[in-house]
């Protein structure tokens, strides 16, 4: 069996010199029955052709010890430079381990590779925090501010909040913000968010003047509470994701900001960094996506590695044009329920 | 036995007169003294209208699905599937009733029966491999854990779902008004007195043990006066900027209504009744003759009804359905029902128990919410209740038995 898969993966080397001009990307998804590594897929591909390089890939379908395996598999089959998303950033190591072996570079795709060895390409999390602090500071720079923050396990949700309060802090040192409830959230969910949401305004009576939500789906949660007590609408509130729900209830000015990572932009990055390591640029010299890499070191172990974190968009009422030109939204599920009059986009 | 009713008869007073359920009474007093101390470390904010209306319908979900559970634990079996369930049927909902293109755009009345019956189906589905083949519940339902919950990120595409119906919406945000909030209490007042005067004379007819007048008067009266006080609550929170009373929230009411069912089903139906035998001693039960394995998977029915119940309840207040709606679900139902005196061996649980166990754990995370206090921190002061409670039951149990 064993020698069987050897001889596939050499007549599989030997087709790919044969037919290929330029490099061979391989890349390694972690689950690829989820939707949303489609839209990264194209962009990737899309990025490879145009820069003369060839993709393959293997789905290691959520299993760490498959993805060792089909990572092997995409070395043999002569993959000059590896994409990786990993399924577990620890167990992935070995792989790294031997792509190094053989001098072929490596980029940690949307989630991190703790491993000096590996090129780091995501979107800028605490960016997200930033982006969400100065849009909602833009319509409210001062009052009662709450923060409906994430996951308290998770590290995304830390960077998130960080970025928040880094924009926000200034004010909140002036006296002109006051944070009157602050509540982490079991697992993001809505429900949960709704409820603490709830607490939070009783606790207040009412007096709130911006929910700082750290996603769209929590920010659901946050719209459902305000409506009950006729506060939808009137207080700021942030979000991030593009959630189709969300993009509504900005059009309808019931959200005033989501920040939009576009997995396309991903793709193409990733298909650019690999196309100039390839090439044999240094990972210090590498630039895509209009970022030139830099050393990122906010990984739990503090490991340095070159990486390239791309800077998401705050999608609000002045630029839904985005979302919907890109394609991520119908213009009906965005603009239901929304007057035409002031919401141009939905002319 | 003798003993007792002679005690029973005299009119003396002694607690076990009253014939209330002690630990059930216990409850109650735990519920009181936890109010009291966030009445007093939340000054003043816990016992207001506002945050014990918000509080009646933060309870209402896992309300609705806690005495399903009761009875699913005291047939000796387990449900882990119902967060799960619970998402899963709220998105078919929600894809059912929303607009197109994101959903089909159905009535949500169609919307709402085929969610109903598609909990029926799962609990159907799931319940006739625990009954007819024997594979253990734990595993059936865990199972159903891992399929329900990734059968909804499929579904979904892992997107939102929303807005939902306005009318769909009232299921879980609506409330009914201070006229028929009025209406509701008088009935539920004439109800406990009729209830009491149709007990003291059955049990008369058949000679059994009555309580002594004055415990009919005091047990029967607090009842009145929490219904009373319950209805003043519901009608002193109004709707925003108006002098309109808000009343009795449409899903409380949905909760109240399906836990008087259960607890009526249980103690006056033979559907009820046997599961209690089945859980007692299953071989005892079948040589007298139930269908057992009929019984059983019923049992898991109307757990998938209740869960999809309580589905439509989430959606509506949500105003949406998530992929992950409802994740962890099943813990909180399952420590409310055993916190609420569930025992979890088997044949020993009450409706009332459970509604007291699922008000007690929404106290505390509303309370511990208005506090301020961290998540981190709720999560492990609720596992430290859970434990506490288990502990009271484990012994409260084994000293009875002794």
């Amino acid at each position: 069996m064993k020698l069987f898969l050897k001889g596939l993966a050499l007549a599989g080397v030997l087709a790919g010199a044969a037919l290929a001009q330029g490099p061979i990307v391989g890349v390694s998804w972690s689950n690829f029955q989820e939707e949303r590594w489609k839209t990264d897929e194209a962009a990737i591909k899309a990025a490879l052709a145009a820069g003369g390089a060839q993709y393959i890939s293997a789905d290691a379908q959520s299993s760490s010890e498959k993805q060792l395996n089909d990572i092997d598999t995409l070395i043999a089959k002569g993959a000059k430079v590896l994409i990786i998303l990993a399924q577990d950033k620890d167990a992935i190591l070995p792989a790294i381990e031997k792509a190094k072996a053989a001098k072929i570079p490596v980029i940690a795709y949307d989630r991190l590779i703790e491993d000096p060895y590996a090129f780091y390409l995501t979107f800028d999390n605490v960016e997200v925090g930033r982006i969400m602090g100065r849009e909602v500071l833009k319509v409210r720079p001062s009052g009662n501010f709450i923060f409906v923050r994430g996951d308290p396990k998770d590290t995304n949700a830390a960077f998130v909040y960080n970025g928040q309060r880094e924009i926000l802090d200034p004010a909140i040192k002036a006296g002109k913000i006051k944070v009157v409830g602050e509540q982490a959230t079991d697992n993001w969910a809505p429900d949960v968010a709704q409820r603490n949401v709830e607490q939070m305004l009783t606790q207040n009576a009412n007096k709130v003047d911006a929910v700082m939500s750290s996603n769209d789906g929590m920010a659901t949660g946050a719209a459902a509470a305000l409506q009950a007590v006729g506060l939808l609408g009137k207080v700021a509130m942030s979000g991030q994701d593009g959630d189709l729900a969300a993009l509504n209830r900005v059009a309808l000015g019931q959200q005033t900001v989501s920040v939009w990572k576009d997995s396309r932009a991903l793709g193409k990055a990733a298909g650019e960094i690999a196309i100039q390591l390839a090439k044999g640029t240094a990972p210090t010299a590498i630039s895509a996506g209009g970022e030139k890499a830099s050393i990122f070191k906010d990984g739990p172990k503090k490991v340095a590695m070159n990486s390239i974190l791309l800077k998401p968009v705050g999608i609000t009422q002045a630029n839904l044009n985005l979302v919907l030109d890109a394609g991520w939204i119908k213009k009906d599920v965005l603009c239901k329920g929304v007057d035409p009059a002031k919401v141009p986009v939905c002319k | 036995m003798q003993n007792t009713v002679q005690e029973a008869q005299t009119n003396r007073f002694s607690f076990s007169s009253l014939g209330l359920d002690i630990r059930q009474v216990l409850m109650l007093g735990v519920l009181v003294v936890v109010w009291i101390a966030f009445q007093i470390l939340t000054r003043g904010l816990f016992m207001s209208p506002v945050n014990l209306w918000n509080l009646s319908v933060q309870t209402a979900v896992v309300g609705i699905m806690v005495g399903g559970m009761v009875l699913v634990i005291v047939a000796r079996q387990i449900d882990l599937s119902v967060g799960s369930v619970l998402g899963f049927v709220a998105m078919a909902m929600a894809l059912l009733q929303v607009s197109a293109p994101l959903g089909l755009g159905l009535h949500w009345v169609i919307s709402l029966l085929l969610g109903l019956a598609l909990g029926v189906l799962i609990g159907a589905f799931q319940g006739y491999w625990v009954a007819y083949w024997g594979v253990p519940a734990f595993v059936v339902t865990l199972a159903g854990l891992l399929v329900f919950r990734n059968a909804t990120f499929v579904a979904s595409s892992g997107r939102t779902v929303a807005p939902m119906d306005p009318t769909f919406r009232v299921l879980g945000s609506g409330s009914i008004g201070d006229v028929a909030t009025w209406i509701v209490g008088i009935l539920g007042m004439v109800f406990i007195v009729y209830q009491a005067l149709n007990n003291r004379r059955n049990r008369l007819k058949h000679r059994l043990p009555v309580r002594p007048v004055w415990a009919e008067w005091l047990v029967n009266g607090v009842l009145i006066l929490l219904t009373l006080g319950f209805v003043l609550v519901m009608n002193a929170y109004n709707y925003p900027g108006t002098n309109e009373p808000r009343g009795i929230p449409v899903p409380v009411l949905i909760t109240l209504g399906v836990l008087i069912f259960l607890a009526w089903m249980t103690r006056s139906t033979r559907f009820g009744r046997y599961i209690f035998a089945m859980g007692g001693n299953p071989e005892a039960a079948r040589l007298a003759g139930i269908n057992v394995r009929r019984i059983m998977m019923q049992v898991f029915m109307l757990m998938g009804l209740l869960t999809a119940l309580a589905a439509a309840v989430q959606a509506a207040r949500l105003n949406a359905a998530t992929a992950g709606l409802g994740t962890n679900l099943e813990l909180s139902v399952i420590a409310a029902a055993v916190i609420g005196g569930t025992a979890l061996a088997g044949g020993s649980g009450t409706i009332v128990g459970a509604a007291l166990g699922a008000l007690l754990t929404s106290s505390l995370q509303n309370g511990m919410v208005l506090m301020g206090i961290p998540t981190e921190w709720q999560n492990i002061i609720l596992g430290l209740v859970l434990l506490a409670a288990v502990f009271y039951n484990t012994v409260f149990l084994r000293n009875r038995r002794l």
